[in-house]
């Protein structure tokens, strides 16, 4: 098998699983603000199954495609220290609000834009909104076939690939056809870590938004090595069509948000002597709750 | 026309938990907006399928039966789904929150485009006004899910495009029987009006699925354990406690994460939902994403070395103390006190 042109997508989220005390307001509703902005975990196993692909087949080529601000660039800085080889940040005000659907198009109409393919290779699903929908509707845009729940890439041979997959009850492995979409489980085996002389070589890396307030000693530094300009493509250059994107191309509407408050309720506080443990079983076997 | 559609999944013939907990839904959905309820079933060897299916109150099931439709794959299932629902314009569509359900439903959307709303934990009827257009909407309806990791709850709506689609996780709606005697109609779909052999790219080689032991779901008591229990040995523990009181095992996230449970006794956002009677939580500190997934339970326990742990806000009972005194105690004085 010669190289493979791998398309990993990912995606900057705000960190919800580790919703610390200063994360919740004292009216008990979210501080987004106290949220840091981290790598999507399971986008981290599909790049590092894209990274796997790459040891197994030289040649092969990983590009990072993002959708976000310009902090978003961050992604794509983090992918190249692991071994992608370049990215793309997706970025226009145009795509604000856009749901699922809407994203996928977009981001489908920035695939075509960045060339031909043979696999894009996303992570399940976002943890800020949990839906695992982006990947199989970037597969319908592209009109190619998908693979879900994939935990391991067992191999690629004559344009056939080999996808071990981890469902709710079970395991299976499938074969398709390439180019196809894989999106990948948190099961899969966690990225590697950081190269530190990539590191050294990307660490200046930046896109065209990031450098808008810098000197004119780093715009020099650009000119000279243009491996550290991340591209930048916006809602003109995918040509993809504006009433599509955003609020306008989104079924979906968000009618109303509400924050999750805890109720405190009356509770029996307890200590662990055998007094207070006897009192507890005797009150529940009495009111039926046991037994 | 306009009816509501269940997509129902099947395995070794019998109609999934989640399929049926949908049906009953959808029935009570239809009653409401007077239309019909009608399943869609897709697999292979489903003579008999009908009899676990119309007793839900099923007006029309819709068969494909191919012996290439069984396993699932995404393709010819898309087809079938997105060919049906353009001749008969359902205004609702239902899917389970399942591995084929979270791979068919965006796929079958996006051919479709029309809105999607994943793992919905309320399905209501309600209107809305769109003010900047000066429209009202009636009988829209209601996607109701946690986001944002189970920090905030939003209510979703599909104004315009339709079918309105929805996945639901197992376990989340309650499955009832309407009539044990219900008839309704059979539909055999011609299944290569709807497939075409290109549709079968994808080959399944080998498949390996485990009817799930473990029915936390359904148990009336569960003695749940977090990351605090400290080791699998601890949480043998539990175990005698479950046993003695007639209860399942659960676990939380961090709590499987570490090894401690295996995969299928997870409770929350990413597990299942439960609702028992009683619920024991013990070294549990109540992430919410946890709490969401127990938060119904009827009564709760908590056991924490940490006297603030966010859990014990929704306890009934808190205890503070280490799970490997507290647990003797609480089998020794269940012994003695039952009868």
């Amino acid at each position: 098998m010669n190289g493979l042109r791998i398309i990993v997508l990912a995606k900057q989220v705000p960190d919800t699983r580790n919703v610390g005390k200063d994360a919740m307001k004292a009216d008990g509703t979210v501080n987004r603000a106290a949220l840091a902005a981290i790598y999507n975990p399971e986008d981290l196993n599909a790049l590092e199954q894209a990274l796997r692909l790459k040891d197994k087949y030289p040649g092969t080529t990983i590009t990072i495609l993002t959708m976000g601000p310009g902090r978003a660039a961050e992604i794509i800085r983090e992918s190249i220290y692991r071994g992608a080889d370049r990215g793309f940040l997706l970025t226009d005000r145009a795509f604000a609000g856009s749901d699922t659907l809407a994203t996928s198009y977009a981001l489908a109409s920035a695939i075509k834009t960045i060339g031909e393919f043979d696999l894009v290779v996303c992570g399940r699903q976002a943890i800020d909104g949990d839906t695992a929908q982006v990947g199989p509707q970037v597969a319908e845009k592209l009109n190619i076939p998908q693979i879900t729940y994939a935990e391991d890439v067992i191999s690629v041979v004559k344009n056939k690939i080999k996808v071990k997959r981890r469902l709710e009850r079970g395991v299976e492995l499938v074969e398709g056809p390439l180019p196809l979409v894989i999106t990948v489980n948190g099961t899969a085996p966690e990225c590697r870590p950081r190269n530190a002389k990539r590191v050294m070589k990307y660490k200046h890396a930046s896109s065209v938004s990031e450098r808008q307030n810098s000197s004119e000693d780093y715009i020099a530094l650009y000119n000279e090595r243009p491996y550290l300009n991340i591209p930048e493509l916006n809602l003109k250059d995918t040509k993809a069509v504006e009433a599509e994107v955003g609020l306008s191309g989104s079924p979906t509407k968000v009618k109303k948000i509400e924050n999750v408050v805890f109720q405190a309720k009356e509770s029996k506080v307890l200590s662990a002597n055998d007094e207070d443990i006897e009192s507890m079983m005797v009150e529940l076997i009495s009111n039926h709750t046991l037994g | 026309m306009n009816n509501i559609y269940v997509y129902c999944e099947v395995e070794n013939g019998v109609v999934a938990d989640v399929s049926l907990e949908l049906l009953t839904k959808g029935r009570k959905l239809a009653n409401q907006l007077k239309c019909k309820l009608e399943a869609l079933v897709i697999g292979s060897n489903l003579a008999s399928i009908e009899s676990q299916i119309f007793p839900y109150g099923v007006d029309r099931i819709n068969v494909a039966d191919d012996e290439r439709l069984f396993p699932y794959t995404t393709h010819p299932h898309t087809a079938i789904t997105v060919k049906l629902f353009q001749e008969e314009k359902p205004q609702i569509a239902l899917m389970g929150a399942t591995s084929i359900g979270r791979d068919l439903g965006p796929r079958v959307s996006s051919a479709l485009h029309s809105g999607l709303t994943a793992d919905c934990t309320s399905l209501e009827i309600g209107s809305h006004e769109d003010k900047k257009e000066g429209k009202v909407y009636e009988n829209l309806l209601y996607q109701i899910r946690p986001a944002f990791g189970g920090n905030i709850v939003a209510t979703i709506i599909n104004p315009d495009c339709r079918p309105q689609m929805a996945t639901v996780r197992e376990g989340v709606m309650k499955k009832e029987i309407q009539s044990a005697t219900f008839k309704g109609e059979l539909r055999n779909l011609e299944v290569k009006k709807y497939v075409h052999d290109a549709d079968f790219m994808i080959k399944v080689i080998e498949r390996h699925m485990e009817a799930s032991k473990v029915n936390i779901k359904n148990s009336s008591i569960i003695v749940a354990g977090g990351y605090g229990v400290g080791s699998r040995e601890n949480f043998d523990k539990l175990h005698e406690l479950a046993e003695v009181l007639g209860a399942e095992v659960g676990a939380s996230r961090a709590a499987v994460d570490a090894g401690y449970a295996d995969h299928n006794r997870q409770i929350g956002q990413t597990g299942v939902t439960v609702r028992p009677k009683l619920y024991i939580a013990c070294g549990i500190s109540g992430q919410i994403q946890h709490t969401a997934g127990m938060q119904e339970s009827a009564m709760v326990i908590s056991i924490n070395t940490d006297a603030n742990a966010p859990i014990n806000k929704i306890a009934d009972y808190v205890i503070t103390g280490d799970i490997s005194e507290i647990i003797p105690r609480m089998i020794k004085y269940y012994k003695k006190n039952s009868k």
